[in-house]
């Protein structure tokens, strides 16, 4: 990626156009933008408001559970919290936000003028603030929102009141959004990739995404089938998950995880391309087996259409489809394993130096890897079954998603902030916000994995008392990591507003294209002319 | 193999993570089981854990000396090697291996988890929102046939009695009905719901199984000691949803058998006359309980529903109406909503019901419905 011929001419050759730019202003800007970094920006902020929404509800749900009894809310609407809380962070918070980041980066990193489709682009991130106002109006629909849990199993979901509706109708539109934005992704990754870059040259980023966006055109639409037959269920008199009118209630199930196990990947793909990026800057040396990374990548990606029953292993089916599915779930250890591996190997004998992106992505491997080994105790299916649909379950799943996912998202932040904003954020600072979600991120779930253990369901707003030490701990920490994350949007204010300017490449091992051929700020039209890669 | 000291592990952790002295009292890990199928699920759960924790120390051993050893700051100039063949095909093939060894012991485990043939009893349970029904079908016992819901007071769930609560060490896991099951034999549970999905979930018996609506699922336990052994619904089920516990009583034999006459003996004197003729006055009182139990959950003791969620029964148009169709309602349950059928109950547990809601609170139709209007229009 480096050696780049012409490299300084190019550079100043965008600033000439960049000059000449009729920029366009004020709420047009924004509402018809075709600029993938505009669209970018208005992802991670649309991510991060949904981040603090989807986090109240989280701590409505811990304010509850403070204590044994009920106390704050009735039983009803702490449903209703679990449920949009889940629906919320995961289609509202995450996948914008690495979506934000594909829209920013992409273009950039494999030296294209923007996305294939600028307009479609425009409307896959138009799409979801009416999603979010469904799912956020469903609270007040008659009868408050609807407490079935993200997963939407029926027949819970065909016996809810009109929230459902409004529910279903949210994500067929998330899901719209989400097959335009992967169909534009994969376009611009396999036409647009300038002279020379080839697939296996391209950042590990960039592969990260093009696999995900794959998953992602594959599932939605079974994901939008699974809530459609909900919706006829419900209204038109169909029976697919009656069993009085011959249907399985269980059918739903299998549907949603066959859309619901891709989808944990869609979340933690992005997540491991960015980790890949930073590692390797702040380590001063490559990314260590590139290639295996990419195998390693399309194996998960491939696995995870064949291991969904692992979900429901406690919903009955044949010892020896459960058989199976274990042998299958077992097997995604080994590509996972070889990841972490070649990210500890790109770190052995590097020449490290520990900035806040850094730190953020060695808090992901650290915690994600422990999440991948509570991983691997469920996916064991005797033991599965004691733990299935306890707090076990939901500390693996948030030390997948929140130290996977959303640490690499700070991490991801806070390494292209320069590039994007053209300023330096405050370093000190960084680190502490890293510091405070890692402590308090610890002392919210950590605990959780013993109060599955000890065999406390999820979803109960209610609980015996000897689960009551662990609960109090646990909303302790979420309190805390809540309001570490009002820290973090301090820094990113402080950054825009008043931070330092940024050098073009202010981070001595980062080698891909935006901070060997671009200016910080990045141009609002960058690459009109493709760079040539050796 | 139990107790190999990832009780130790754990706690270590734990204590790093916070400061919270006296945590030895504290459960950190799975429950005791009392089934020998149990004890190989934990041994089970305690090799694979301590796998990982070695995994995971050797890992992040290397990750943790490069993070010392190979910094800037100390003078560490980075080397610029990105592959290496060997370690690769090492570090692809060392953990299928390990998989391998682990699988195996898995499916003999499954295998006999799954195995629910020769069983010395059969029980169905019936999952309803929001509470179990019970259904001896065979072996000592059968014909037997109770509901079993939570009877923990409510006084001490809304925070009218904390101190009751704080004083009840069986808060949320008590039920005025137990299963009772003789130790040492082979209990087959069959699962199955009325309305929603539900699970059969007792942690120390080693048991969880969802109940779907409409078909039959199993599983089984053979408790080694008597005891009382304390569950809960497992699958989200609606709103109270963590409170429909499930109570497993392990008796000798000998003590079973004297439950099992004792409960026939229940049964003989509860049976009531068919033809018997019910005043107004009886079927209230024995309505008000049966609301209770089955109707108070949404629609509340003061017959004012939840607006918006669940309706008021005062004052209510179908209540107030012709008593054909509130039976109808009650028998079919409405489509659609969290009004299920309510057939299971008897007909004389129905006429009460009606005739106890068409009686109360703002309700004063003076009609009795005769347990005879429920049969015919069932």
């Amino acid at each position: 990626m480096e050696a780049v011929h012409t490299h300084a001419d190019h550079g100043h050759h965008d600033h000439g156009h960049d000059d000449h730019d009729h920029k366009p202003t004020g709420l047009k800007r924004w509402l018809m933008s075709t600029n993938h970094k505009d669209i970018g920006t208005m992802y991670l902020w649309f991510s991060f408001c949904m981040f603090i929404v989807g986090g109240i509800m989280a701590l409505v749900i811990r304010s509850e559970l403070f204590q044994p009894g009920l106390q704050i809310v009735k039983p009803e609407f702490f449903n209703s919290m679990t449920t949009y809380h889940g629906l919320i962070m995961v289609f509202g918070a995450i996948m914008p936000a690495f979506v934000g980041f594909a829209n920013w980066l992409i273009p950039m990193q494999i030296g294209a003028a923007d996305m294939a489709f600028p307009r479609m682009n425009n409307l896959s991130f138009w799409l979801l603030p009416p999603a979010a106002f469904l799912l956020i109006g469903a609270q007040f629909a008659p009868g408050g929102g609807a407490g079935v849990g993200w997963t939407l199993y029926a027949p819970l979901s065909t016996q809810a009141g009109p929230a459902m509706d409004l529910t279903i109708f949210a994500i067929h539109i998330l899901g719209m959004s989400s097959i335009m934005g992967s169909i534009n992704i994969i376009t611009t990754l396999l036409n647009m990739r300038a002279p020379g870059m080839t697939l296996m040259k391209m950042p590990m980023f960039c592969w990260t995404w093009l696999i995900t966006a794959y998953l992602l055109v594959a599932v939605m639409p079974v994901l939008a089938g699974a809530v459609t037959m909900t919706l006829t269920d419900r209204h038109f008199g169909t029976h697919f998950f009656n069993a009085a009118g011959g249907g399985d209630p269980v059918l739903y199930q299998h549907i949603f995880w066959f859309f619901g196990h891709p989808e944990v990947y869609i979340i933690a793909i992005p997540a491991f391309g960015v980790v890949s990026q930073v590692i390797p800057a702040f380590s001063r040396k490559p990314l260590f087996g590139y290639a295996s990374m990419v195998y390693a990548t399309a194996s998960i990606a491939i696995l995870s259409f064949m291991v969904w029953a692992h979900h429901m292993y406690t919903a009955g089916m044949p010892v020896q489809a459960q058989l199976y599915f274990m042998y299958a779930t077992v097997l995604i250890a080994v590509p996972t394993g070889v990841k972490v591996f070649n990210w500890v190997a790109t770190m052995w004998r590097g020449s490290l130096t520990f900035e806040t992106p850094m730190l953020f992505a060695l808090g992901f491997l650290f915690l994600f890897t422990l999440g991948g080994f509570t991983g691997l105790v469920l996916s064991i299916t005797p033991v599965d079954v004691q733990l299935h649909d306890t707090y076990y379950v939901v500390a693996h799943f948030h030390y997948v998603m929140v130290a996977g996912a959303l640490f690499s998202a700070f991490a991801g932040i806070y390494f292209w902030l320069p590039k994007w904003t053209g300023r330096m954020y405050d370093e000190k600072l960084g680190r502490i916000h890293f510091w405070l979600s890692l402590v308090f991120f610890n002392l919210t779930f950590f605990v959780q994995h013993f109060l599955g253990l000890a065999g406390m369901p999820r979803r109960i707003p209610d609980y015996a008392l000897q689960f009551a030490e662990f609960n109090a701990i646990s909303s302790v920490g979420a309190f805390g990591f809540g309001f570490s994350q009002l820290l973090f949007l301090y820094i990113v204010i402080k950054t825009i507003t008043s931070g330092e300017k940024a050098p073009d490449r202010p981070w001595e091992g980062a080698d891909s294209l935006e901070w060997t051929h671009l200016p910080s700020p990045a141009p609002f039209h960058s690459f009109v002319e493709p760079p040539v890669i050796k | 193999m139990r107790n190999l000291g990832v009780n130790k592990w754990i706690f270590a952790v734990a204590s790093l993570l916070s400061s919270v002295a006296a945590w030895a009292e504290y459960k950190l890990n799975l429950q005791t089981p009392h089934t020998l199928l149990g004890e190989k699920i934990y041994d089970l759960h305690t090799i694979v854990t301590i796998i990982c924790v070695i995994i995971f120390v050797g890992v992040f051993g290397f990750m943790f000396y490069a993070v010392f050893h190979h910094r800037k700051s100390v003078g560490h100039k980075a080397a610029q090697f990105h592959e290496n063949t060997a370690v690769e095909v090492a570090w692809t093939l060392i953990p299928f291996v390990i998989l391998i060894a682990l699988a195996i012991p898995a499916t003999g485990t499954l295998i006999t988890m799954r195995d629910t043939t020769e069983a010395d009893i059969t029980i169905k349970a019936t999952g309803y929102q929001w509470k179990w029904g019970y259904d001896y079908l065979k072996g000592e016992g059968a014909g037997i046939s109770f509901y079993s819901a939570l009877s923990t007071p409510r006084s001490q769930i809304d925070g009218e009695d904390v101190a009751g609560r704080q004083a009840n060490p069986h808060y949320l896991l008590e039920t005025d009905n137990n299963v009772v099951v003789p130790v040492g034999q082979k209990i087959r549970i069959l699962t199955t719901a009325a309305d929603v999905i539900h699970a059969w979930y007792v942690p120390a018996l080693s048991v969880k199984q969802d109940a779907v609506p409409g078909f039959i699922r199993d599983t089984w336990f053979k408790a080694e000691q008597p005891g009382i052994y304390r569950g809960q619904c497992a699958e989200l089920c609606g709103k109270e949803h963590g409170f429909m516990p499930i109570v497993v009583e392990v008796m000798t034999a000998e003590k079973y058998t004297a439950w099992v006459a004792s409960q026939q003996t229940k049964a003989v004197a509860a049976k009531v006359d068919p033809d018997k003729t019910w005043t107004l006055a009886e079927l209230k009182t024995q309505g008000e309980k049966v609301f209770g139990q089955n109707c108070a959950a949404c629609h509340q003791a003061t017959g004012m529903g939840v607006p918006g969620a669940f309706p008021a029964l005062s004052g209510s148009k179908v209540v107030n109406g012709p008593q054909q169709d509130q039976i109808k309602l009650v028998l079919n349950g409405k489509q659609g909503t969290a009004m299920n059928s309510f057939k299971h109950l008897s007909d004389v547990e129905l006429a009460s019901v009606i005739t106890y809601t068409r009686n109360s609170w703002s309700n004063h139709t003076g009609e009795a419905v005769s347990p005879a209007s429920i049969k015919a229009q069932r």
